[in-house]
């Protein structure tokens, strides 16, 4: 394909420019002249090449979640999220020419701090994870402590990447265990390993393995009362049926939000949800970019991102975070699908997770031989299930059947996960395979 | 006569009780009543608007936008080309039939491929051995760089070497990413001729150099010529050269980072490979780096090649992951798509980047102070102005033209930056921006500096044609209103 528009006109620049090789100061020994590169495709040929590729891809109804959840996204969403003003921009530095994605960004932090009790949500960070590795950074900043108490039921894959944010700056990343039956956090042993060199107690509510924290409240209070910072990772949409951790007295709440009008695309891109209450220490020490509302000349009320000394392109090295492209189609679309949602549609959406969920638990404990759940708490829309063998076995026999069952957790248990794509003869479908293994 | 569109148009006001934009499905279980100390009392109170409400009030926003579908967006270092139809027209099909990142391998062998062959494309294009797709930005994959060449000197003896050099014109990303990885971060500054200043950098260099990291061209747009001997002397110092791949669009398909000798690479796949910057994000920061330090990267990798591709996993992996997952798959598969198309004309990419910069120097140089330019004639895919002298003699600063030009239908440059270039306008047309276009671009600059000596009052209360006329940041930042909860 052909993106550009001067190659008939090239000689004529050279000339009147005066160079004739405008590689004339890159050392001759680097030039690289070896023909490697295929020739170039026209547009019907390029569509053919990836779509083929593509097509080895092979449809699978998955129950796989782990914080990464395939949701249906409305058209009129993805339409929006579409239009050329807004995917072509840039960040917007320029506020007057940029008000539109500006306000957007301002909308989702305002419809996300309704929804999660939170007044200060930042504009994205890239996932769950990553918001959680800077939300350890940032209780070192403020507390100056290095202990950071995490759930043993924790994803795997957020504490690697919790591991990497932290390790070098001397964190220590210590696994508070849980209560065997229920798998509810031991708070009677979180109560003995929170001390004052405690800097962060991080808890996620719904764990990942899926059920609530029924202690939250005492959570809290261990953490206010040895002076360390109160992190708690949300799927914001569980808020439409449980109070959101504002309520509960969270200092800093990370997240993932892109199932909320965005499409799952293999996991990525995905967006990281960092708010924090409304503190003045807090707010200087937060990562991320936050769009804030004033006015221009006229008086008339203008979007711009805000606090930006704390960023890296000013602060350099001294900055809160490194971070510079963000993810803000993915919420200017959580914009538009929440406030599509709006109120009823939102705890709507969110309670049938919470039965569908329930049909399928029921479903699988009625066969013979399997715990479900395995843990004896109250499960938003993801559970653990015990299986009478192994599951990689259980795997082989789902994939054969075109089903991609929970994410492994151990030996005999996995985690599944219910979306508001799966139909009731989704999980038929799936109680009659395992029933069968 | 450019004139943009301007609405106040508030989500509160547009709602009304009942109002449905979205329904989602009725639940078919029979749950257990949340125990009351968990539930929630009611909903959040999100507005309730019509799907039409919906549709129109971010119509309107984007109406409040420029992309660069609506014009040149000459942002220094952000590299914003247009963005091909064909990436996004097989990225929205695809999201409809998409797959979980743990689906088993055999039901996703063409998303495999798309990376395995992309990371093949990267090796080619960079120089170097080895490929991770996983960081979500450039500024992720700086970091992930920097835990790399932190990684490596612990493991082999260096664990004293704390200091990670960056140059004067570095991305502010570079020293926080380092930062942020742990490391000190020491500053060379550059010479007369705007590049690095080999006698700062020979006196930086010591046993505690952990690594350097580099741009180049640097910000400037100026080649770094004596990269040969900056790299030698950083790895006779024990040193890792790190390439910061920002500007990478000035030398696609001609000159290669690991021919150079640097050790790791980051992409932006936003930047030089096209995917749109979606108003901030989301981006992709794969990278490269050398065989020695393969072990080094986050897991999985994708290995195989076209008869077959698979995920690699090591549990004893030093740097586990950087992000969750695979990395922005659907950016990928956008740069892939622009790459294939592109070709072996991805040669053009470079030249004519970097041709239009020059070219539109050229235009501006008589009218405008280009710093360096004495010492170094030639310019890569970007250049920078300064209007110190404008500002001496008007009070017109550069900030106040990027404004202006918003009145002329154009997008303002990066604008102070970088930061050793006094009022810096940090100009970069890339190669698919039209000579008419570069023309009207520098016809605009040249009228507002006029403008800035005859009437500088009309240049600083710009813009005038813009949805907003110009924004009180300073209020803005002294009292944070961040969300409506903080306006009520």
């Amino acid at each position: 394909m052909d993106f550009f528009p001067n190659k008939p006109e090239k000689d004529e620049m050279y000339e009147i420019i005066g160079h004739e090789d405008l590689f004339s100061d890159v050392p001759e020994r680097y030039i690289f002249n070896k023909d490697i590169f295929n020739p170039p495709m026209t547009e019907q040929e390029t569509l053919a090449h990836v779509e083929g590729i593509l097509s080895k891809n092979v449809e699978i109804l998955s129950f796989k979640g782990g914080g990464v959840y395939d949701h249906y996204v409305p058209a009129h969403v993805q339409s929006i999220a579409g239009r050329n003003e807004f995917y072509t921009s840039y960040t917007p530095y320029q506020p007057e020419v940029s008000q539109g994605m500006l306000q957007a960004i301002y909308e989702y932090q305002s419809l996300m701090s309704r929804i999660i009790d939170m007044p200060v949500v930042n504009s994205s960070m890239y996932d769950w994870s990553t918001a959680l590795g800077e939300a350890a950074l940032m209780c070192k900043r403020v507390n100056k402590r290095n202990i950071f108490l995490v759930p043993d039921t924790m994803s795997p894959e957020r504490f690697a990447v919790l591991k990497a944010y932290t390790e070098n700056i001397g964190m220590d990343i210590q696994k508070v265990p849980h209560d065997g039956p229920t798998g509810q956090m031991d708070i009677a042993q979180l109560s003995k390993m929170a001390d004052d060199t405690c800097s962060g107690i991080y808890v996620e509510n719904p764990s990942y393995l899926g059920f609530f924290e029924e202690g939250i409240d005492e959570i809290s209070s261990v953490a206010n009362d040895c002076g360390a910072l109160f992190v708690v990772g949300v799927d914001p949409l569980s808020c439409g049926i449980v109070k959101g951790p504002g309520s509960y007295g969270a200092d800093i709440v990370v997240g993932e939000a892109s199932h909320l009008g965005n499409s799952i695309n293999f996991g990525g891109p995905l967006l990281g949800l960092f708010a924090i209450r409304e503190d003045k220490k807090l707010l200087r020490t937060m990562p991320g970019r936050l769009v804030g509302l004033t006015s221009d000349l006229d008086g008339n009320p203008s979007y711009v991102m805000t606090l930006q000394t704390r960023e890296q392109h000013i602060r350099r090295d001294k900055a809160t975070s490194n971070i510079c492209t963000n993810e803000s189609l993915c919420a200017l679309s959580v914009a538009v699908y929440l406030s599509s949602l709006g109120r009823s549609g939102f705890s709507k959406l969110a309670n049938a997770l919470y039965s569908n969920a329930s049909y399928a638990i029921n479903g699988i404990a009625g066969i013979e031989g399997y715990e479900s759940p395995a843990f004896d708490s109250v499960h938003f829309r993801e559970f653990t299930v015990k299986h009478p063998r192994d599951v990689a076995q259980v795997e082989n026999v789902l994939n054969s059947n075109g089903i991609s069952g929970g994410i492994t957790i151990d030996d005999d248990l996995s985690l599944y996960c219910i979306t508001d794509k799966h139909t009731k003869e989704d999980i038929d479908r799936l109680i009659d395979v395992l029933e069968g293994i | 006569m450019y004139r943009q569109a301007s609405y106040i148009s508030d989500l509160r006001d547009l709602g009304r009780p009942g109002k449905k934009g979205y329904v989602p499905s009725d639940g078919f279980g029979s749950p257990k009543k949340l125990p009351s100390k968990l539930a929630r009392a009611e909903g959040p109170m999100l507005p309730e608007l019509s799907e039409g409400d919906v549709v129109r009030h971010y119509v309107r926003l984007s109406q409040m936008n420029y992309g660069i579908d609506n014009g040149i967006y000459p942002l220094g270092s952000c590299t914003m080309k247009y963005n091909p139809k064909i990436c996004e027209r097989i990225a929205a099909r695809y999201s409809l039939s998409p797959h979980h990142p743990l689906d088993p391998e055999y039901s996703i062998k063409g998303n495999l491929e798309i990376m395995g062959r992309l990371s093949k494309l990267l090796v080619d294009i960079s120089g170097m051995d080895h490929i991770t797709l996983q960081p979500a930005a450039g500024a992720q994959g700086e970091f992930l760089g920097a835990k790399i060449i932190w990684k490596y000197h612990s493991k082999n003896g260096g664990a004293n070497r704390d200091e990670m050099i960056v140059p004067d014109t570095a991305h502010g990303t570079n020293p926080a990413s380092a930062a942020m990885a742990g490391f000190r971060i020491v500053e060379v500054p550059s010479g007369d001729d705007g590049q690095i200043d080999l006698g700062a950098l020979e006196a930086a260099v010591s046993d505690r150099t952990a690594g350097l990291m580099l741009t180049n061209p640097n910000t400037l747009g100026i080649f770094e010529a004596q990269i040969g001997t900056i790299s030698e002397m950083v790895h006779d110092s024990g040193g890792i050269l790190y390439y910061d791949g920002a500007n990478l669009n000035a030398l696609l398909g001609r000159v290669r980072p690991g021919d150079m000798g640097f050790d790791i690479v980051h992409f932006n796949l936003h930047k030089t490979l096209s995917t749109p910057h979606g108003g901030g994000g989301p981006g992709a920061g794969a990278i490269g780096v050398k065989s020695f330090l393969k072990d080094y990267l986050p897991t999985p990798l994708v290995q195989g090649d076209e008869n077959g591709f698979s995920f690699s996993d090591r549990v004893d992996a030093p740097i586990r992951k950087i992000r969750a997952y695979h990395g922005n798959f659907a950016v990928m598969l956008r740069a892939y798509t622009y790459l294939v198309s592109l070709g072996s004309d991805m040669r053009l990419v470079s030249e004519l980047s970097v041709l239009n910069s020059n070219y539109l120097m050229h235009r501006l140089k008589d009218e405008f102070e280009i710093p360096f330019l004495n010492a170094t004639k030639l310019r890569k895919h970007e250049f920078v102005v300064s209007c110190e002298n404008i500002r001496k003699e008007t009070g017109v600063t550069a900030l106040d033209i990027g404004r202006r030009l918003l009145d002329y239908g154009v997008h303002a440059p990066t604008v102070y930056f970088p930061l050793i270039v006094k009022e810096a306008l940090m100009i970069e047309p890339t190669e698919t921006e039209d000579r008419a276009d570069l023309e009207a671009f520098a016809d605009a600059l040249i009228a507002i500096k006029k403008e800035c000596y005859e009437d500088p009052d009309k240049v600083i209360d710009a813009p005038y044609n813009t949805s907003r006329r110009k924004i009180d940041v300073v209020k803005a930042a002294r009292e944070p209103t961040l969300s409506w909860s903080m306006e009520e």
